[in-house]
């Protein structure tokens, strides 16, 4: 306080002004560089609904690969190839993701182990996917002989299982204590309150989780490489090679083929509809659950 | 204000004396009268109620309980055994180049298959170069955003903007790099690379051959990539700075931006600290679109326009063709590292921000 006196009116406004100024440049550069991020998103769905819109037809979503040299075909089979791909993903990692989910929150509240499992579970998020893949073909494909759909199925599943885990165990902490006792009020045993009653509140939470975490796994790619491996025909065998869409994406993206390039296209075009529409999808559904869930 | 009150007082007040104390016993005894105290009462005394029977009947209590509890503890080890199992997995089949090189194979700086001769200094350069230029990228530009959309935003432009930013997240790597191919190598060779040339040529950074594919392409795919996590983590470790804090500063008369640095900034950066390593670990990892726009050529040069390789995308590329054991093992134990690489970075940046989400509840991206 002693310094104030001694200032000049002078440096006093010049010090005002100095702040105010700082304080607009902030905003501006704030301002700026949220346009500037958003500037490639646009770019980036724009182009993409251009290119694609131009090169989807009926053929796209009926028939397989043609030959290199023919024009036309389509990728009916990595359509299908990716949805029983992730389909086995979902019937492994969904339960185990959920099972872990509801340890953390029914079980291991505030104990060692818990903390340890929750630890564990944001630390495979951010392993790198091509890992999982390497691993997956050390595991599966090696021991089969052969890459199959079954190995791709294994990683995605990898892939969901830590995403689920905590999406899961943080919608059931929103169900409230009171609901729970009520269920033990009844006389109803824990197991039969977890899943009738917590796990039933929670339940759009927990969907909404699972469909991100299959979403996530619809686009990933590197860990099919070495385990789904891809497949230029149909194929329904969950031993043998299967084709799944951004495999197929990949392969044309790198390929010197126009006519690839362009179906390449189409493809991202697909999987992104896709992936926005089970998104979108769930958030409509969820947001008119049963009981809301609190969150 | 007063003479409704004053009327209905006098109609509540008679209803509520006569009729309540005179309803009650009337619908008990009505209830008792009608039949069921008889039929339950016998009952009562010999075994347990319907309720309690149904309920004892569809849960055989302690052993269902101690099962489920079993099975649930079944699923949250798993993480572990998925973790130990990728480890083990990795360590046992790239014994071979472990025997072969020892640590030298991360100082080595030839990739030469053909003559069996494996280093990953090549791919280790690429991958920190490639991962520090996307963080100097965008780390700015997603704390900007985070800044704008916590206080700055119109509250009419916050959903839709932070749904956008988020949307980014959503977008598959493959289909960045099929952009990059097609829309920003292009780009790099005919409009900014020049102009980077022209400008920043001097520091040796951006130096001719420009072929458009190459690290810097990379660094620009990976920062829009790791830019939402970044943004929304941090995000979220701004939020949980009390607002007493801020109102605190302002109140002492300090303008907004003196607000956020003195009130949010300051409490909030080990949390910023841990978004950006948790930003550095997404790209250590990021293959796809890498691979596609790096060039894929093992070389350490200073010229970011120069092609490169990283550890994931040499994975990618040569894992399926890779012949004979040592090749393999070398590509296995380059997985290995990265592994280890990204375990750790990860741990580090989540206990960063746990340190300051703690007792919040937790969003995470």
């Amino acid at each position: 306080m002693s310094a104030l006196p001694q200032r000049s009116p002078g440096s006093e406004r010049a010090l005002r002004l100095r702040r105010s100024l700082t304080d607009h440049l902030v905003t501006v550069l704030a301002v700026g560089s949220t346009i500037l991020v958003l500037v490639p998103l646009i770019l980036i769905l724009g182009y993409l609904l251009y290119k694609g819109t131009s090169s989807l037809n009926l053929d796209f979503f009926t028939k397989i690969p043609a030959p290199v040299g023919e024009s036309g075909g389509g990728m009916a089979n990595s359509i299908v190839g990716s949805a029983v791909v992730l389909t086995l993903a979902s019937l492994i990692g969904i339960p185990v993701g959920i099972g872990a989910g509801v340890y953390l929150s029914e079980y291991g509240r505030g104990r060692m182990l818990g903390n340890a499992i929750r630890f564990t579970a944001d630390v495979v998020n951010g392993v790198p996917s091509i890992v999982v893949g390497i691993s997956a073909y050390a595991v599966v494909v090696v021991k089969q002989g052969h890459f199959s759909a079954f190995a791709g199925g294994i990683a995605l599943s990898i892939m969901m299982v830590p995403t689920i885990t905590r999406t899961t165990e943080e919608m059931l902490a929103t169900v409230p204590l009171a609901v729970r006792e009520a269920a033990y009020g009844l006389g109803i045993p824990k197991w039969r309150t977890v899943l009738s009653v917590s796990l039933r509140t929670a339940s759009p939470g927990i969907i909404t989780g699972c469909m991100l975490a299959f979403a996530r796994a619809a686009g990933e790619t590197a860990p099919l490489l070495f385990t789904a491996f891809g497949n230029q025909f149909w194929s329904w065998d969950l031993r043998q090679p299967i084709a799944a869409l951004p495999l197929q994406i990949y392969t044309y993206a790198v390929s010197p083929y126009d006519e690839w390039h362009r179906l390449a296209w189409a493809g991202a075009l697909v999987l992104i509809l896709l992936i926005m529409i089970s998104v979108t999808l769930v958030r409509i559904f969820a947001g008119r659950g049963m009981l809301k869930g609190g969150n | 204000m007063d003479n409704p009150t004053q009327e209905i007082k006098p109609l509540v007040e008679p209803a509520t004396a006569e009729n309540a104390p005179l309803r009650l016993p009337k619908l008990v005894m009505s209830d008792v009268a009608q039949g069921t105290s008889e039929h339950l009462e016998p009952t009562r005394a010999a075994e347990p109620s319907e309720v309690r029977k149904f309920l004892n009947e569809k849960s055989s209590g302690r052993l269902a309980d101690g099962s489920f509890a079993a099975l649930m503890l079944v699923c949250g080890l798993s993480l572990f055994f998925i973790v130990g199992l990728i480890l083990w997995v990795l360590v046992m089949n790239s014994r071979p180049s472990l025997h072969a090189f020892g640590f030298k194979f991360f100082t080595h700086s030839v990739w030469d298959p053909v003559s069996g001769e494996f280093g990953a200094l090549p791919f280790i350069w690429g991958t920190l170069v490639s991962s520090l230029v996307a963080l100097i990228l965008a780390v700015p530009l997603a704390l900007c955003t985070a800044i704008f959309l916590l206080e700055i935003c119109p509250q009419k432009l916050r959903a839709p903007i932070s749904f956008l930013t988020e949307f980014l997240a959503a977008i598959p790597s493959v289909v960045y790099g099929l952009w990059g191919v097609f829309v920003l190598v292009p780009f790099m060779r005919d409009t900014a690379g020049p102009f980077l040339e022209k400008t920043l040529g001097w520091t040796g950074l951006f130096a001719e051959p420009n072929f458009g594919v190459g690290m810097f392409t990379a660094s620009v795919i990976l920062a829009i990539m790791i830019f939402p996590v970044i943004s929304s983590i941090s995000r979220d470790v701004m939020r949980a700075v009390p607002v007493s804090q801020k109102e605190a500063v302002l109140a002492l008369g300090a303008t907004r931006w003196e607000m956020l640095r003195m009130g949010v900034l300051r409490n909030a950066r080990i949390g910023i600290v841990g978004a950006v390593i948790l930003g550095l670990g997404r790209a250590l990892g990021e293959t796809m679109a890498v691979t596609m726009v790096i060039g894929n050529h093992p070389d350490i040069s200073k010229n970011l326009f120069a092609p490169g390789y990283t550890l994931a995308s040499v994975i990618a590329n040569e894992f399926t063709e890779a012949t004979g054991d040592l090749y393999l093992s070398s590509l296995i134990e380059i997985g290995l590292a990265l592994f280890l690489v990204t375990i750790v970075v990860n741990a580090i940046a989540r206990l960063l921000v746990w340190a300051v989400t703690r007792g919040q509840s937790q969003r995470h991206a």
